[in-house]
Formats: C-alpha cells, structure tokens, sequence
C-alpha cells in the first residue's frame, strides 16, 4: 500500500514536474519578449533643445513609465545604415542633411501598460509620431497572457488531481488501520495523537514519491538545454539556465510532494476521527 | 455514578433504540444489562462511552454531563471508562504486553510506570507467562483476558463490557466472569451487556432488562428472564 501512495505522488509529481519546465520556459520566452516592447516617439523636427528636454521630462514623469532614453537623428542614421549592411551605405548621402526624428526610447514598467503611456505620450506638444508595432503588440499581449492563463490552469488542474489520487490511495492504507485508530480512541488518545503518525507517514510518502521525478526532471533538462540551447542561440529566444532553476524546481517538488503527502493522510484520517 | 435521566435516540433511519431511560448505579455495582437482540441494549452500553450521542436527555458519568461534554474532551472521558468487546478488538500485530501497553502509551505515561502497570494487570488476568506472544498465538479465552487487561490497565472507575463471553465456550466464559469479578471486588463498577443466562442466573448481581429502549426491569440479584 506504502508502494501505491509513493507511485501515486511519483506519478503526479513527475507530470507537474515535466509541465513547469515547460510553463516556466514558455514563460520566459514570453518575458524576453514582452520586455523587448518598447516605444518610440519621435521628435517633431520644429522642436528646439529646450522643447526637446521638456518633453524628455514629461515623459519621464508619466506614472508607468521604467527608462527614457534619447537617442538623436545622427545616431539614429547610423543605426539606419548599419542594419541595412551595404545598401546602407546609399543613405551615406543624407548625413549632412539628415531627415530623420529625434527619438526618446521608452520602456515601460509593465509590458502591458505600453499601449496607454504611448497614447498618453501621443497628446503631448512636439511629439510628431509615437510607435510601438500598433495592432501587433495588443495582440501579442493577449496571447501571451491566454497561454500564461492556460498553462497555470493546468498546473493547478494538476494538484487538484495528485491531491485526490493521493487523498485516495492513503485513504485505502488507512482503511487498513482503522482497527488501530478505533482501539486508539476507545482508550482515550487525543485527535492529535492518533494523527501525528499519520502526518509523518504522508510527509515520508510525499518526500520519497519526489524523489524519482526530481532525479528525472532534473537529467532530462540537463540533457535537453545540452540539445536545445545551442540551436537557440542564433534566435532571441532562450531556455532558463540549469543552475540555479532545477535546484529551485527540485525544491519545490519536495515542498510540492511533503504538502500533498500531509494533506492526503489527514484529509483521510480526519474520517476516522468524528467523535 | 453513572445517572441517566429521560434519554432517547432515535437513528436517522428512524430507529429509536433509547426511548425514555432513566436509571442510576452506583459506584462499585455490578450490573447486567439483558434482553432481545435489538432492544436496544447496545445504544445504552455506546452512550455510556459516548460512542453515541443521545437525542435528548441527560447521562451523566462522575458528574460529567456527557450531553455538554465537548468532542474534545471525550478522550478524557474515555481514560476513566475500560471498555471490553465481545470481538476483544486487539492489534495482532502486537504482542500481549504491547497490546495492553497500548493503551498507557496513547495517554503518553512514563515508559517506568507503564512496565510496571502492565506486568501487574497481565499478572491479575493470569497472562503474565504469555507476555511475548501474539493474540493470533492465543486461545479465545485468553484473547478476551487481553482486553480485560487493557481495558483496566489505566485503573477506570468503571469497565463496560459489550457481550464478553460471547465468542467464548462456557469453561472459558466463567473464567472471563471471574476476572471480571475480580476487578468488582477491587471497587470498579461494571456494567455488562450479556446473553449468557447462566451466568446471570448463578453470578448473582443486579439486572436491568431492555426492551424496545426501554427499561422494562431493574432487579437487584435477579434472574436473566428470557429463554437463553
């Protein structure tokens, strides 16, 4: 029976294990990108230096708003010509009259607040055009925040059903012993003391069930960020590092399987113990 | 002692066990509870471990009201009442001493005392020599004198015996009755369920004859009343 709850918590936690590996690095994803969300308002070329500071500075004190960065037409005309490689050079021509805006770099405390600082910015004396990949981004945001929604969800739906697999199978171990706990309370033991075993037993149970997923959790993310990184390099997007994340994952399994473990045994002992 | 005054019970399936009890004994009183199956003679012997919670009424067991007694409190209760099965409810897992033991351990005793007192009980019940053995390694008999030895082991004032001498052929059962009347003579109350008229009929004590929840007779040193 001991053998059925340790499989049961091995089983579920392995599952939760195998999904917050995944939901945290979807995660992380999602965080790099929302975190490369920014907006740029360009200056509208009438403004001159002072006109140019004091926007700088009711940007600046717009609630919302995490750094502002101001980044002149020339440096904006180099950044022009290096991302285009050699046809760049062809804009070469324009360094002595430049067409370009000034610009202030914005990135906001919360991604998702960008739409409302960049409506806000947009009202402002000077501004000639606020950009932030309009249409894209409130998109993006809500994908984001589907998945996020979905993936907890399910990591939830996942207790929910540990904790009922492994309520059950103790309650099955403890219908066994129920002899015990019947002839501990005709002689007069005190709820707390018939359940202290109980407790350590679903503590043992949750802690030894964590222990195998931890140990395949833990290899499988070695060998896979062995795998995968290296193919993500080239891209903007990257897995979380091995160390510290599979320690603090670890951690939280055996949390995860002590708590389940405790809950499942007193939830089934609590039956035995109406008066 | 032991004081019930205008009890009843009535099951959620509709079944009314206690209908109307009202009776007293007094500390030291030997008293047998007899009558058909189904009389409700059981329902009497629960409440008096508050097994069972009347419907209304008031039990009182050395002036604690069991009706106001919090759930939290019934393990007290328990520690001054033994309690005896027809089905002796031992722990074959343990041995004889373990088993009696066990009851001094769940009200966490010292570990000295708890030696002392086990071996002094196994002695009066006449187990001493088998304190190593397993209930499965023991005659009926002998399994019941287990359960007598836990069920005094804490000292109670009272012992309350469901049908001891069911499970038991009659030599073992008047060896049972014996111990039992031992324990009496020591000062402890007892009040016994039984169906052993020969018992009841030959022990002489006072009987008390349930019917439909009701007590329809209450004799001091009287017979059994019913064909066995």
């Amino acid at each position: 029976m001991t053998f059925a709850s340790v499989s049961a918590v091995t089983v579920t936690l392995l599952l939760v294990g195998v999904f917050f590996v995944i939901m945290m690095n979807l995660n992380n994803v999602a965080t790099t990108i929302e975190e490369d969300v920014e907006i740029r308002v360009h200056v509208d070329v009438a403004a001159n230096e002072q006109d140019r500071e004091a926007l700088g500075e009711q940007i600046t004190q717009l609630a919302g708003v995490k750094t502002v960065q101001f980044s002149p037409k020339d440096k904006e005309l180099d950044n022009l010509i290096e991302s285009l490689g050699t046809e760049g050079e062809a804009f070469k021509l324009f360094e002595q009259d430049n067409p370009l805006n000034d610009v202030f770099v914005i990135k906001t405390t919360e991604p998702t607040d960008t739409m409302e600082v960049a409506e806000e910015i947009e009202a402002f004396n000077y501004v000639a055009t606020v950009k932030y990949g309009q249409g894209k981004i409130e998109q993006l945001f809500k994908i984001i925040n589907v998945s996020r929604n979905v993936g907890l969800a399910l990591i939830v739906g996942l207790l929910f059903t540990a904790m009922f697999l492994i309520s059950n199978t103790i309650k099955i171990t403890i219908v066994a012993r129920r002899r015990e706990i019947e002839i501990m309370r005709l002689v007069g033991a005190t709820n707390s003391f018939i359940r202290w075993p109980f407790f350590l037993e679903g503590l043992w149970l949750g802690i030894l069930g964590s222990l195998v997923p931890i140990a395949a959790v833990s290899s499988a993310y070695y060998y896979a960020y062995g795998i995968i990184e290296p193919k993500l390099k080239d891209h903007f997007i990257q897995l979380i590092e091995f160390d510290p994340f599979v320690y603090q994952l670890s951690a939280i399994l055996i949390i995860m399987g002590a708590a389940i473990g405790i809950w499942g045994s007193l939830m089934s002992v609590r039956k035995f113990l109406k008066v | 002692m032991i004081e019930m005054q205008d009890v009843y019970k009535t099951y959620r399936n509709g079944v009314t066990a206690a209908n109307g009890l009202n009776i007293k004994i007094d500390a030291g009183e030997f008293l047998y509870v007899v009558g058909p199956s189904g009389a409700g003679k059981s329902t009497f012997i629960k409440m008096m471990y508050r097994e069972v919670r009347p419907t209304s009424g008031t039990i009182t067991i050395n002036g604690v009201n069991l009706s106001k007694l919090r759930d939290s409190k019934v393990p007290l209760l328990r520690r001054n009442i033994g309690v005896v099965f027809q089905d002796f409810k031992l722990l074959n897992t343990l041995n004889v001493y373990e088993n009696v033991a066990f009851a001094l351990e769940v009200i966490e005793e010292q570990p000295s005392y708890i030696k002392k007192r086990v071996m002094e009980t196994l002695e009066l019940v006449g187990l001493k020599n088998k304190a190593r053995m397993l209930p499965t390694e023991l005659s009926g008999g002998e399994q019941q004198r287990v359960s007598i030895a836990r069920s005094i082991v804490n000292a109670p004032k009272v012992v309350i015996a469901d049908e001891p001498t069911g499970n038991l052929d009659p030599d073992t059962s008047w060896d049972i009755m014996n111990v039992f009347e031992e324990i009496n003579m020591r000062g402890t109350t007892i009040v016994m369920a039984t169906h052993n008229k020969d018992i009841v009929n030959t022990i002489k004590h006072r009987v008390v004859a349930i019917e439909g929840g009701r007590i329809a007779r209450d004799q001091q040193k009287g017979d059994y009343g019913y064909e066995a």
